[in-house]
C-alpha cells in the first residue's frame, strides 16, 4: 500500500488545520452557510435529511487493518456505530456533528486518510478491481496507476473547477470488475505484441439522467504517456464542456454531442501540442510506485487442501459460501474472499464498527493486513490461504458477515435513498430488503443475477446497469419504481431499457419474481440473464408483467 | 397549514421553529401558520442570533391529527421520525416525534 511521505503528511495536517478554523468561524457566525458550504463540501461534508454526512475517501477501495480500526473507532465515537460503503468505494457516515468534524479529519489523517474530493466538480475517487494484485486473470496490478492518477489529480489547479464531477476507473484483467464503461474516463490495461504496457482509453460514460457507455477513443496509449493523454482529455472537456446547464455538464454529453471521433480528434491535437514530457511516466517512476504495492511474502507452505474439501463436503452452508464468495488467486494455495455486506433483511453496504474491527483482525491474521471495498458495496480479503477458509467463514458467519450471496439476486446494489439522502425522491433500502426477503429462497436456482436500485435519477445505485434496474420516483406523493431490463456492468456493458409503466412500491417484489420467472423459463443451457434477454428481447417480460390478469 | 423546519447548525439534527426565536426538535411544539401567513412565519424564523441555530430554514406542509402535527410529504415524515430501515436508537427527531410517522413500526 502506498504510504504517505513527509509532503503528504504536512499537506493533510495543514488541510485539517484550515478546516478546523473554517468550522470555528462558521460556528461563531463569521461565515454564512453560503460561504461555508463550498468549504465543507471540499472536505466531503454534506448536510442531508437527518444530520451531516461525511464521505471518507478510500482510494481505489484499498484498506489496511490500521485504517479499518480507525474507521471503526470513528464510527463508534462520532457516529452511531456503523457506516455505509458507496458504489464509489468510499465510506459514508450519516450521523455526523459539524462541531466534531475537525477532530474526525485529524483522526483520519493519523492513518493517512482524508475526505478531500469526495464532493465537488473535480476528480473523484479513482476506482479499480477489488481483486487487484491478487486476481488470477490480471495482466498487471492496476493500483500503481490508480495511485499515480490520484496524486496527479488531487487538487490539480487546472482541474479543480471542472464543468462537473469526473470519475476514472481502471481495469487490468480479463473480467471487468470495475464497471469501467460507466465512467467519465476509463482505462483498460493491455500489453501490445512487444509486451509493452499501455491503456485503451474510453471516454464519455456515465449514468444519471442521460446514461451513456464510454466509447473507445484510443486503442493503446503507452503507459509513459497516459497522464498527458488524460490531461488532454480533461483540457478538451474543460474547454468545451457545458457550464450553463447542470444536467448537460458531464463529459458524456460533450462526447456524445460532438461524436466520439470528433472528440478524439480534438484530444489528439491537444495531446500532440502539449508538453508530454512534463508529466511522462518513466519506467523508474512506475517501478518505484509499483514497489509500494509489492505482493506480500506469501506463506508458501503446502496447503492442506484435503481438510478444506472435507469441510466443504461436511458443511453445505460453507460449501455454498465457497462456491459463491471465494475466487481464484494468482498464487497457488491462496484465494480471494468476498465478504458480503448484503445479509438478507439488513441494509446493503452497511457495516458496524464491531464488524469493521473483526475484518481488521481477520485481515491481519489471514490476509497480510489487507482488505478492499468493491463497488458492489461488499468487502474483500484479497490473500487468504485456502486451508484457512473454513475458520474464516465461521468467524465471519458468527458476526453476520458470512452471507453466501456474492453475485446473486440478493446481492443488490442500493443507494441510501430517501431514508438519508437529500436528493432522493423515493426510498431504496426498504424496497431492497423486501426484494431480498422475497427472492432469497430461490437465489441458488436463479444463479448469477444483478439487481441495482436508485432512489433518484442521479443513479448512485447504478440501476441502468442492473439485469433488472429499479428507479424510485415520486408520483404525486406516491413512491413508484420504474423497471429497466438488460443492463450489464462488465466488458459487455449495456444500459437497461425501460420496460413499461412504473410499479407501486408494494408490488415491486412480486414484479421482480415475475420477471425472473420468465427468465428462468426461457433461459437455455449456459445462459445468464443478459444472454437470454439479448436472445428473446423485452416482449415476453413485458407480457408477463403487464398483461391483464 | 405550514411550519418552518431546518437542520441544527452544530449537529445537523432536524429542528422546527417554535416562535420567539426558539427552535425545537419536537414537531408538535412547532409554530404553525395557515398558508396565507406562512411567508411571514418563515421571515420571522430567519431573524435571530448570528449564526442562526438552523441551517436552511424552509416551510413544510403539515396536517393536524389530534394533538399532533404530521408532515404531508413522505420526505418530511422521514425527517421527523427517522429512517424507515429499522429502529434507530438515539435519533433526535425519532425520540421527539414518534407520532409524526403515524405508525409504530417505522414502515411509514
Amino acid at each position: 500500500m502506498y504510504r504517505y511521505d513527509d509532503f503528504d503528511h504536512r499537506f493533510i495536517d495543514e488541510r485539517v488545520a484550515q478546516y478546523r478554523d473554517q468550522v470555528r468561524r462558521r460556528l461563531a457566525g463569521q461565515l454564512t452557510e453560503d460561504e461555508f458550504r463550498p468549504l465543507r463540501l471540499m472536505n466531503g461534508l454534506y448536510l442531508q435529511l437527518h444530520a451531516y454526512m461525511l464521505r471518507i475517501a478510500i482510494p481505489y477501495g484499498m484498506l489496511n487493518s490500521a485504517k479499518l480500526r480507525k474507521l471503526a473507532h470513528i464510527m463508534r465515537k462520532y457516529d452511531r456505530g456503523y457506516g455505509h460503503f458507496t458504489t464509489r468505494t468510499n465510506l459514508q457516515l450519516h450521523w455526523i456533528k459539524l462541531e466534531e468534524t475537525p477532530d474526525i479529519l485529524a483522526e483520519l489523517a493519523s492513518v493517512e486518510m482524508h475526505s478531500i474530493q469526495t464532493s465537488g466538480n473535480s476528480f473523484r475517487n479513482t476506482t479499480t478491481d477489488p481483486f487487484a494484485g491478487a486476481a488470477a486473470d490480471e495482466i498487471e496490478d492496476p493500483r500503481p496507476y490508480a495511485e499515480i492518477i490520484r496524486q496527479w489529480a488531487t487538487l490539480h489547479p487546472e482541474f479543480s473547477f471542472l464543468p462537473r464531477k469526473f470519475k476514472i476507473a481502471i481495469c487490468a484483467s480479463k473480467e471487468d470488475r470495475a464497471a469501467v464503461k460507466m465512467h467519465d474516463l476509463g482505462l483498460y490495461l493491455h500489453k501490445n505484441e512487444a509486451g509493452e504496457v499501455g491503456f485503451e482509453v474510453v471516454v464519455g460514460g456515465g449514468l444519471g439522467r442521460t446514461p451513456y457507455l464510454a466509447q473507445t477513443i484510443k486503442k493503446f496509449v503507452p503507459r509513459r504517456d497516459i497522464l498527458s493523454y488524460i490531461e488532454a482529455c480533461l483540457r478538451v472537456y474543460n474547454r468545451y464542456g457545458r457550464r450553463d446547464n447542470l444536467w448537460k455538464a458531464r463529459i458524456k454529453i460533450l462526447v456524445n454531442s460532438l461524436g466520439a471521433a470528433k472528440y478524439a480528434e480534438e484530444v489528439e491535437q491537444e495531446w500532440l501540442a502539449s508538453d508530454r514530457e512534463a508529466i511522462a511516466l518513466p519506467d523508474s517512476y512506475v517501478a518505484e510506485m509499483a514497489s509500494a504495492f509489492a505482493p506480500p511474502e506469501y506463506d508458501r507452505r503446502p496447503v492442506d487442501e484435503a481438510s478444506l474439501q472435507q469441510a466443504i463436503a461436511a458443511d453445505p452452508a460453507f460449501a455454498r459460501w465457497v462456491k459463491n464468495n471465494v475466487h481464484p488467486h494468482k498464487v497457488a494455495g491462496h484465494a480471494i474472499v468476498t465478504i458480503s455486506l448484503k445479509e438478507v433483511g439488513k441494509t446493503g453496504g452497511d457495516i458496524s464498527a464491531d464488524q469493521m474491527d473483526l475484518v481488521a483482525d481477520l485481515a491481519d491474521e489471514l490476509s497480510y493486513g489487507e482488505a478492499r471495498v468493491a463497488y458492489e458495496q461488499n468487502m474483500v480479503l484479497p490473500h487468504v490461504r485456502r486451508d484457512a477458509l473454513y475458520g474464516l467463514w465461521k468467524r465471519l458467519d458468527a458476526a453476520g458477515l458470512g452471507t453466501s450471496n456474492k453475485g446473486l439476486v440478493t446481492d443488490i446494489i442500493c443507494c441510501p435513498g430517501l431514508d438519508y439522502c437529500g436528493l432522493a425522491t423515493a426510498r431504496s433500502i426498504p424496497v431492497a430488503q423486501r426484494i431480498a426477503k422475497h427472492m432469497a429462497a430461490k437465489e441458488d436456482e436463479i444463479g448469477p443475477f444483478a439487481i441495482k436500485m436508485s432512489g433518484c435519477i442521479n443513479a448512485c445505485g447504478h440501476h441502468h446497469l442492473g439485469h433488472i434496474g429499479l428507479l424510485g420516483v415520486d408520483k404525486n406523493g406516491e413512491e413508484v419504481y420504474q423497471i429497466t431490463l438488460g443492463g450489464d456492468a462488465g466488458h459487455n456493458a449495456a444500459i437497461g431499457s425501460i420496460l413499461g409503466p412504473a410499479v407501486k412500491s408494494d408490488d415491486v417484489p412480486a414484479a421482480i419474481d415475475t420477471l425472473i420467472g420468465v427468465y428462468m423459463k426461457l433461459r437455455q443451457d449456459g445462459e445468464q440473464f443478459p444472454d437470454t434477454y439479448r436472445r428473446v428481447g423485452q416482449a415476453p417480460f413485458k407480457e408477463a408483467l403487464y398483461a391483464p390478469r | 397549514m405550514q411550519i418552518v423546519t431546518g437542520n441544527r447548525l452544530r449537529d445537523g439534527a432536524v429542528i422546527y421553529f417554535a416562535g420567539a426565536g426558539e427552535w425545537t426538535p419536537f414537531i408538535d411544539k412547532a409554530l404553525a401558520a395557515e398558508d396565507d401567513h406562512a411567508n411571514a412565519l418563515l421571515a420571522e424564523a430567519q431573524v435571530g442570533p448570528v449564526p442562526l441555530p438552523a441551517v436552511g430554514p424552509m416551510l413544510i406542509e403539515v396536517r393536524r391529527e389530534g394533538d399532533h402535527l404530521r408532515p404531508v410529504t413522505l420526505r418530511e415524515r422521514i425527517r421527523a421520525s427517522g429512517p424507515t430501515t429499522g429502529p434507530m436508537a438515539g435519533h433526535t427527531a425519532l425520540d421527539a416525534n414518534k407520532a409524526a410517522s403515524g405508525v409504530d413500526d417505522y414502515s411509514i
